[in-house]
């Protein structure tokens, strides 16, 4: 594995030594000296051309506590063809014989882009309405650590699939790990040909969220409802979205009936009262938390993979 | 200038009906073809297994100046043009400045006619600085040295259906026509930059729809009925859109509608490594789309291939692939392309390439001297090509000044030989002329 | 031709420790380790995985036959503090848990296989250090083969076995492998300190 830039790119077994790995890493957490050596001279850089407190500082202390020297890099927005092109900022970055670049994007992309230009290795930390390995991994993680496999577990997707990273890179890790995987959503923010793609893929499509809930799912994983969607003709008000998608308190009540063991997932950060109640969010099933924490633990072991081992076998 | 004898050529009549023979140029004309009694002063030129066509013309290039000297120029575009056997290209008017007056029309003109290489048309905009609503100053573009006929506010889409008809309205009185860029801006998102389908769900590009192509084209053909005028549907590049352009053309509607290269043979699937070398606009579309419009080709509902030459410097296409620029060069490669994709293949005749690459675009542009049959009188814009010949195309070997070639390393069977525009080789196996 | 043909194939492993002879080896260590302690109080095993485990398993039983104590056991997996991290691919790390007395103020008592270069135990050492401050560290091995590329050595030894450096040492145990407990040694080189992995040799 020489860069992590989809979903796609790990296998089974991938993703399973990937977990087994994080499982450690988080033991290591627990401890008073949580620094490894593993790491040691290796250069990370986290380049982030958009804000992301909780994925940047998360690859930056998986980074440290491996002994890894890590440096964050804001990049400016590249919206416009004028300016220093993405090349050159990666160029320029790449020059310094970094090992890694861990990239956030709002660009579609970018982070395949970027692995053609540079030496170094590549994570995709988010780019654009694409995809967000990491947290596909982290997700999967934390409902494994609740629910054991997910071989053959009924998982949830609820939300703005359109515009979802989430969404794109767990409904390939959740099918790689073989979960049944439904997707939520009004009409509107379904992703453009979802009817072939689910179709390739496996994916059971529906727009009535009570129906699912009622079937008893092992896991819901509710999607956040960017602000700026809200007026964009997506769909008529944000009352009428909560009540047609949004995880209420009665849907709460609904899902706890139909499988007490359910839990619920959010990426972050959420909309309380919007796409998910506060009785939701803050519920004994919700794994909102646990989410954060394992955050780091699968950095660690995305990072421990693509940097520890021996260099790209000739 | 020195006149030509073209020995072992082979050529059509307009009918189609092939012939081999030499052919004699003199003083920018074809003077005799078959057998060439009198040889005396002529240089005589071995064409033994090449086919001698009308010269290409191309509806829609970009040279990108004045404004964008450091992606093409109108020198350099030139070069690209003569090299591909060209000998007319309609140069888009999308420059900064906008070409909407007739003095920037004029000066595009004379910097064509300094190089020298082919005749460069300017198009003039439809609304001035292509913003949509005010209309260009049509009349006077027309009146101007540079008799504009073809104006398009080509890179955006005349949306607004009162300036379409008014602009309609106004070029019909000289015969003018309006090329559109026919895509409804308000059917997709302003960061749209490939075909919407499942490919673009997946890779979290935001996409155009078929039917932002579909409803436009269908709004212009009532439009055009309505006025009476001519409407050119320019790079169509959808099957639901040539349906329309198929069901006004039985209408009797004054549409005509042209097809790059590009969109016969690429599909959207190449947008999947983010490679912004196939970001263009319209978007790269499926299998079936292509197969549409190779279809429509062959039937004739679209008239013409047109490149949509779009030169751009590297530092514009290295961004993500939302930001990077639109478009791809194609004016040294058409020929190769498309006699690779429907001749070699036995799907269309060296006579029907020659329709559709000189005479029906000669008409569209409304340029007497280009298009003509190879036939003694008739202007010596000629290209000799080789049916045979396989070429790799390589984007460093490229005479514009971009490099920016989605067909770098392909191999296309058929190549331009040499390009004659009034008598004078403009080009020879590639090498342009100097100017 | 023919008459090779009862001799062994070159490279076809000889038995240098028998069942009995690392339970024997096994029982002596464990009388060692409590003689130097002077009793079995703030002991704690640490083997490292895979077969250091189950050493150290085998080893607290006996302690508990000899001084009917009960010594924890934990496991401490070295991975993530190797210094050859780059010359191999990557593995998921073993398990490590560290027994609820945690390492400080104890004596540890590091149990592996095979001591060879060191570099394992140099790992090991690293690794103890970031879980606290043991009061003495001590090492125990089944075998040790030489070749030392560190200045380390073993404290409780089963059987010292000169080796050249173009032969391989493999540690059998029952509970891990298939087979019964043995140690054997064949020619065919192997690179001083790659991880033990279950039937892999040292």
């Amino acid at each position: 594995m020489r860069h992590l830039l989809s979903s796609a790119d790990l296998t089974r077994d991938d993703v399973r030594m990937l977990l087994a790995t994080a499982a450690e890493m988080h033991e290591v957490q627990r401890r008073d000296v949580k620094k490894l050596p593993t790491l040691r001279g290796r250069t990370i850089i986290n380049l982030f051309f958009e804000d992301s407190t909780r994925t940047r500082s998360s690859f930056e202390i998986a980074g440290k506590w491996m002994s890894a020297d890590t440096i964050n890099i804001t990049g400016k927005g590249s919206s416009t063809s004028k300016g220093e092109s993405l090349r050159d900022t990666v160029m320029t970055i790449d020059a310094m014989s970094v090992d890694c670049v861990v990239i956030r994007h709002m660009a579609s992309g970018s982070a395949h882009q970027v692995s053609q230009w540079v030496d170094a290795s590549v994570v995709n930390a988010g780019d654009g309405t694409h995809e967000h390995p990491t947290q596909a991994l982290l997700d999967a993680y934390t409902m494994e650590q609740r629910l054991g496999s997910l071989e053959g577990r009924k998982v949830a997707i609820v939300g703005d699939l359109t515009h979802s990273r989430v969404f794109r890179s767990n409904a390939i890790t959740l099918r790689t790990l073989g979960a049944d995987v439904t997707l939520v959503a009004p009409p509107t923010l379904m992703p453009s040909g979802i009817g072939t793609w689910a179709a390739a893929d496996g994916l059971t499509l529906t727009d009535d969220l009570d129906a699912v809930l009622a079937s008893g799912p092992e896991a819901v994983m509710m999607l956040r409802v960017q602000r700026e969607r809200m007026s964009g003709g997506f769909f008529p008000t944000p009352r009428e979205y909560t009540v047609g998608f949004g995880l209420t308190r009665d849907r709460l009540r609904a899902l706890t009936a139909a499988n007490p063991e359910a839990v619920i997932c959010h990426p972050g950060p959420m909309n309380r009262g919007l796409e998910i109640s506060a009785d939701a969010a803050d519920a004994a099933q919700s794994l909102v938390l646990d989410q954060v924490s394992a955050g780091v633990a699968v950095r660690m072991a995305v990072l421990y993979h693509l940097l520890a081992g021996e260099e790209a076998a000739a | 200038m020195s006149d030509l004898l073209l020995t072992g050529v082979t050529w059509h009549d307009a009918d189609g009906t092939g012939h081999t023979g030499d052919v004699a140029v003199r003083e920018g004309l074809v003077t005799e073809v078959g057998r060439v009694e009198d040889t005396e002063g002529l240089t005589r030129h071995d064409a033994d297994g090449l086919t001698l066509l009308p010269g290409f013309v191309d509806l829609h290039t970009h040279l990108r100046e004045p404004g964008r000297e450091d992606a093409e120029t109108i020198a350099s575009g030139s070069r690209a043009a003569a090299a591909g056997g060209f000998t007319a290209v309609l140069a888009m008017a999308n420059t900064s400045p906008v070409t909407d007056t007739a003095e920037a029309a004029e000066r595009v003109l004379d910097l064509g006619r300094a190089a020298g290489l082919v005749d460069v048309v300017p198009v003039g905009a439809v609304t001035k600085g292509l913003d949509g609503h005010e209309l260009a100053e049509l009349g006077l573009m027309h009146r101007s040295r540079a008799r504009v006929r073809v104006f398009s506010d080509d890179g955006r889409c005349v949306a607004d259906a009162r300036v379409m008809r008014r602009a309609l309205e106004y070029v019909r009185a000289f015969g003018g026509v309006v090329s559109q860029h026919s895509q409804d801006p308000a059917l997709a998102g302003s960061q749209a930059c490939c075909h919407e389908g499942e490919l673009s769900g997946r890779l979290g590009l935001p996409g155009w729809p078929p039917v932002a192509e579909a409803a436009v084209i269908a709004r212009d053909a009532m439009l055009a009925r309505h006025t009476g005028s001519r409407v050119h549907v320019a790079h169509v590049s959808t099957a639901e859109g040539l349906d329309v352009v198929r069901w006004a053309k039985a209408q009797g509607i004054a549409m005509t509608a042209e097809v790059t290269p590009h969109h016969l043979a690429l599909g959207t699937e190449l947008v999947a490594g983010y490679d912004p070398v196939f970001k263009v606009n319209p978007p790269l579309r499926p299998t079936e789309d292509q197969q549409a419009l190779r279809d429509g080709l062959l039937d004739g509902t679209i008239d013409a291939v047109a490149t949509d030459h779009a030169p751009h410097a590297r530092h514009d296409k290295e961004h993500a692939f939302v930001d990077a620029a639109f478009g791809m060069l194609g004016l040294e490669t058409a020929f190769g392309v498309v006699h690779d994709l429907l001749v070699a293949s036995g799907a269309m005749s060296m006579a029907d390439l020659a329709r559709v690459m000189s005479t029906n675009p000669a008409r569209i542009a409304g340029l007497a001297g280009h298009g003509r049959p190879v036939a003694p009188g008739e202007p010596a814009n000629l290209v000799l090509v080789d049916p045979t010949a396989t070429v790799t195309v390589d984007r460093d070997a490229s005479h514009s000044l971009s490099r920016n070639t989605p067909w770098h390393g392909r191999t296309l069977t058929g190549a331009v030989h040499t390009t004659i525009l009034r008598g004078d080789v403009t080009a020879r196996e590639g090498e342009p002329a100097p100017c | 031709m023919r008459a090779d043909d009862t001799l062994p194939p070159a490279g076809a492993p000889r038995t240098v420790m028998s069942e009995t002879d690392v339970s024997r080896a096994l029982r002596r260590i464990a009388h060692e380790i409590v003689e130097r302690n002077k009793g079995a109080d703030d002991l704690l095993l640490l083997g490292i995985p895979t077969r250091g485990v189950e050493l150290a398993r085998r080893l607290a039983a006996l302690l508990h036959d000899v001084e009917g104590a009960d010594v924890p056991v934990g496991e401490l997996d070295i991975t993530m503090f190797r210094d050859d991290l780059r010359t191999q691919p990557t593995r998921a790390p073993l398990r490590t848990r560290i027994p609820a007395t945690g390492v400080d103020d104890q004596v540890v008592v590091l149990v592996d296989d095979v001591l060879y270069s060191g570099r394992t135990i140099r790992a090991a050492l690293d690794a103890v250090a970031d879980l606290g401050r043991p009061r003495a560290v001590r090492l125990a091995v089944l075998v040790d083969r030489g070749h030392r590329e560190l200045p380390i050595r073993a404290d409780h030894v089963g059987k010292n076995l000169p080796t050249a450096h173009t032969e391989r040492v493999m540690v059998r145990l029952s509970g891990v492998d298939e087979a019964g407990d043995s140690v054997t040694i064949a020619a065919g080189e192997t690179r001083a300190g790659r991880p033990s992995t279950p039937g892999g040799a040292r």
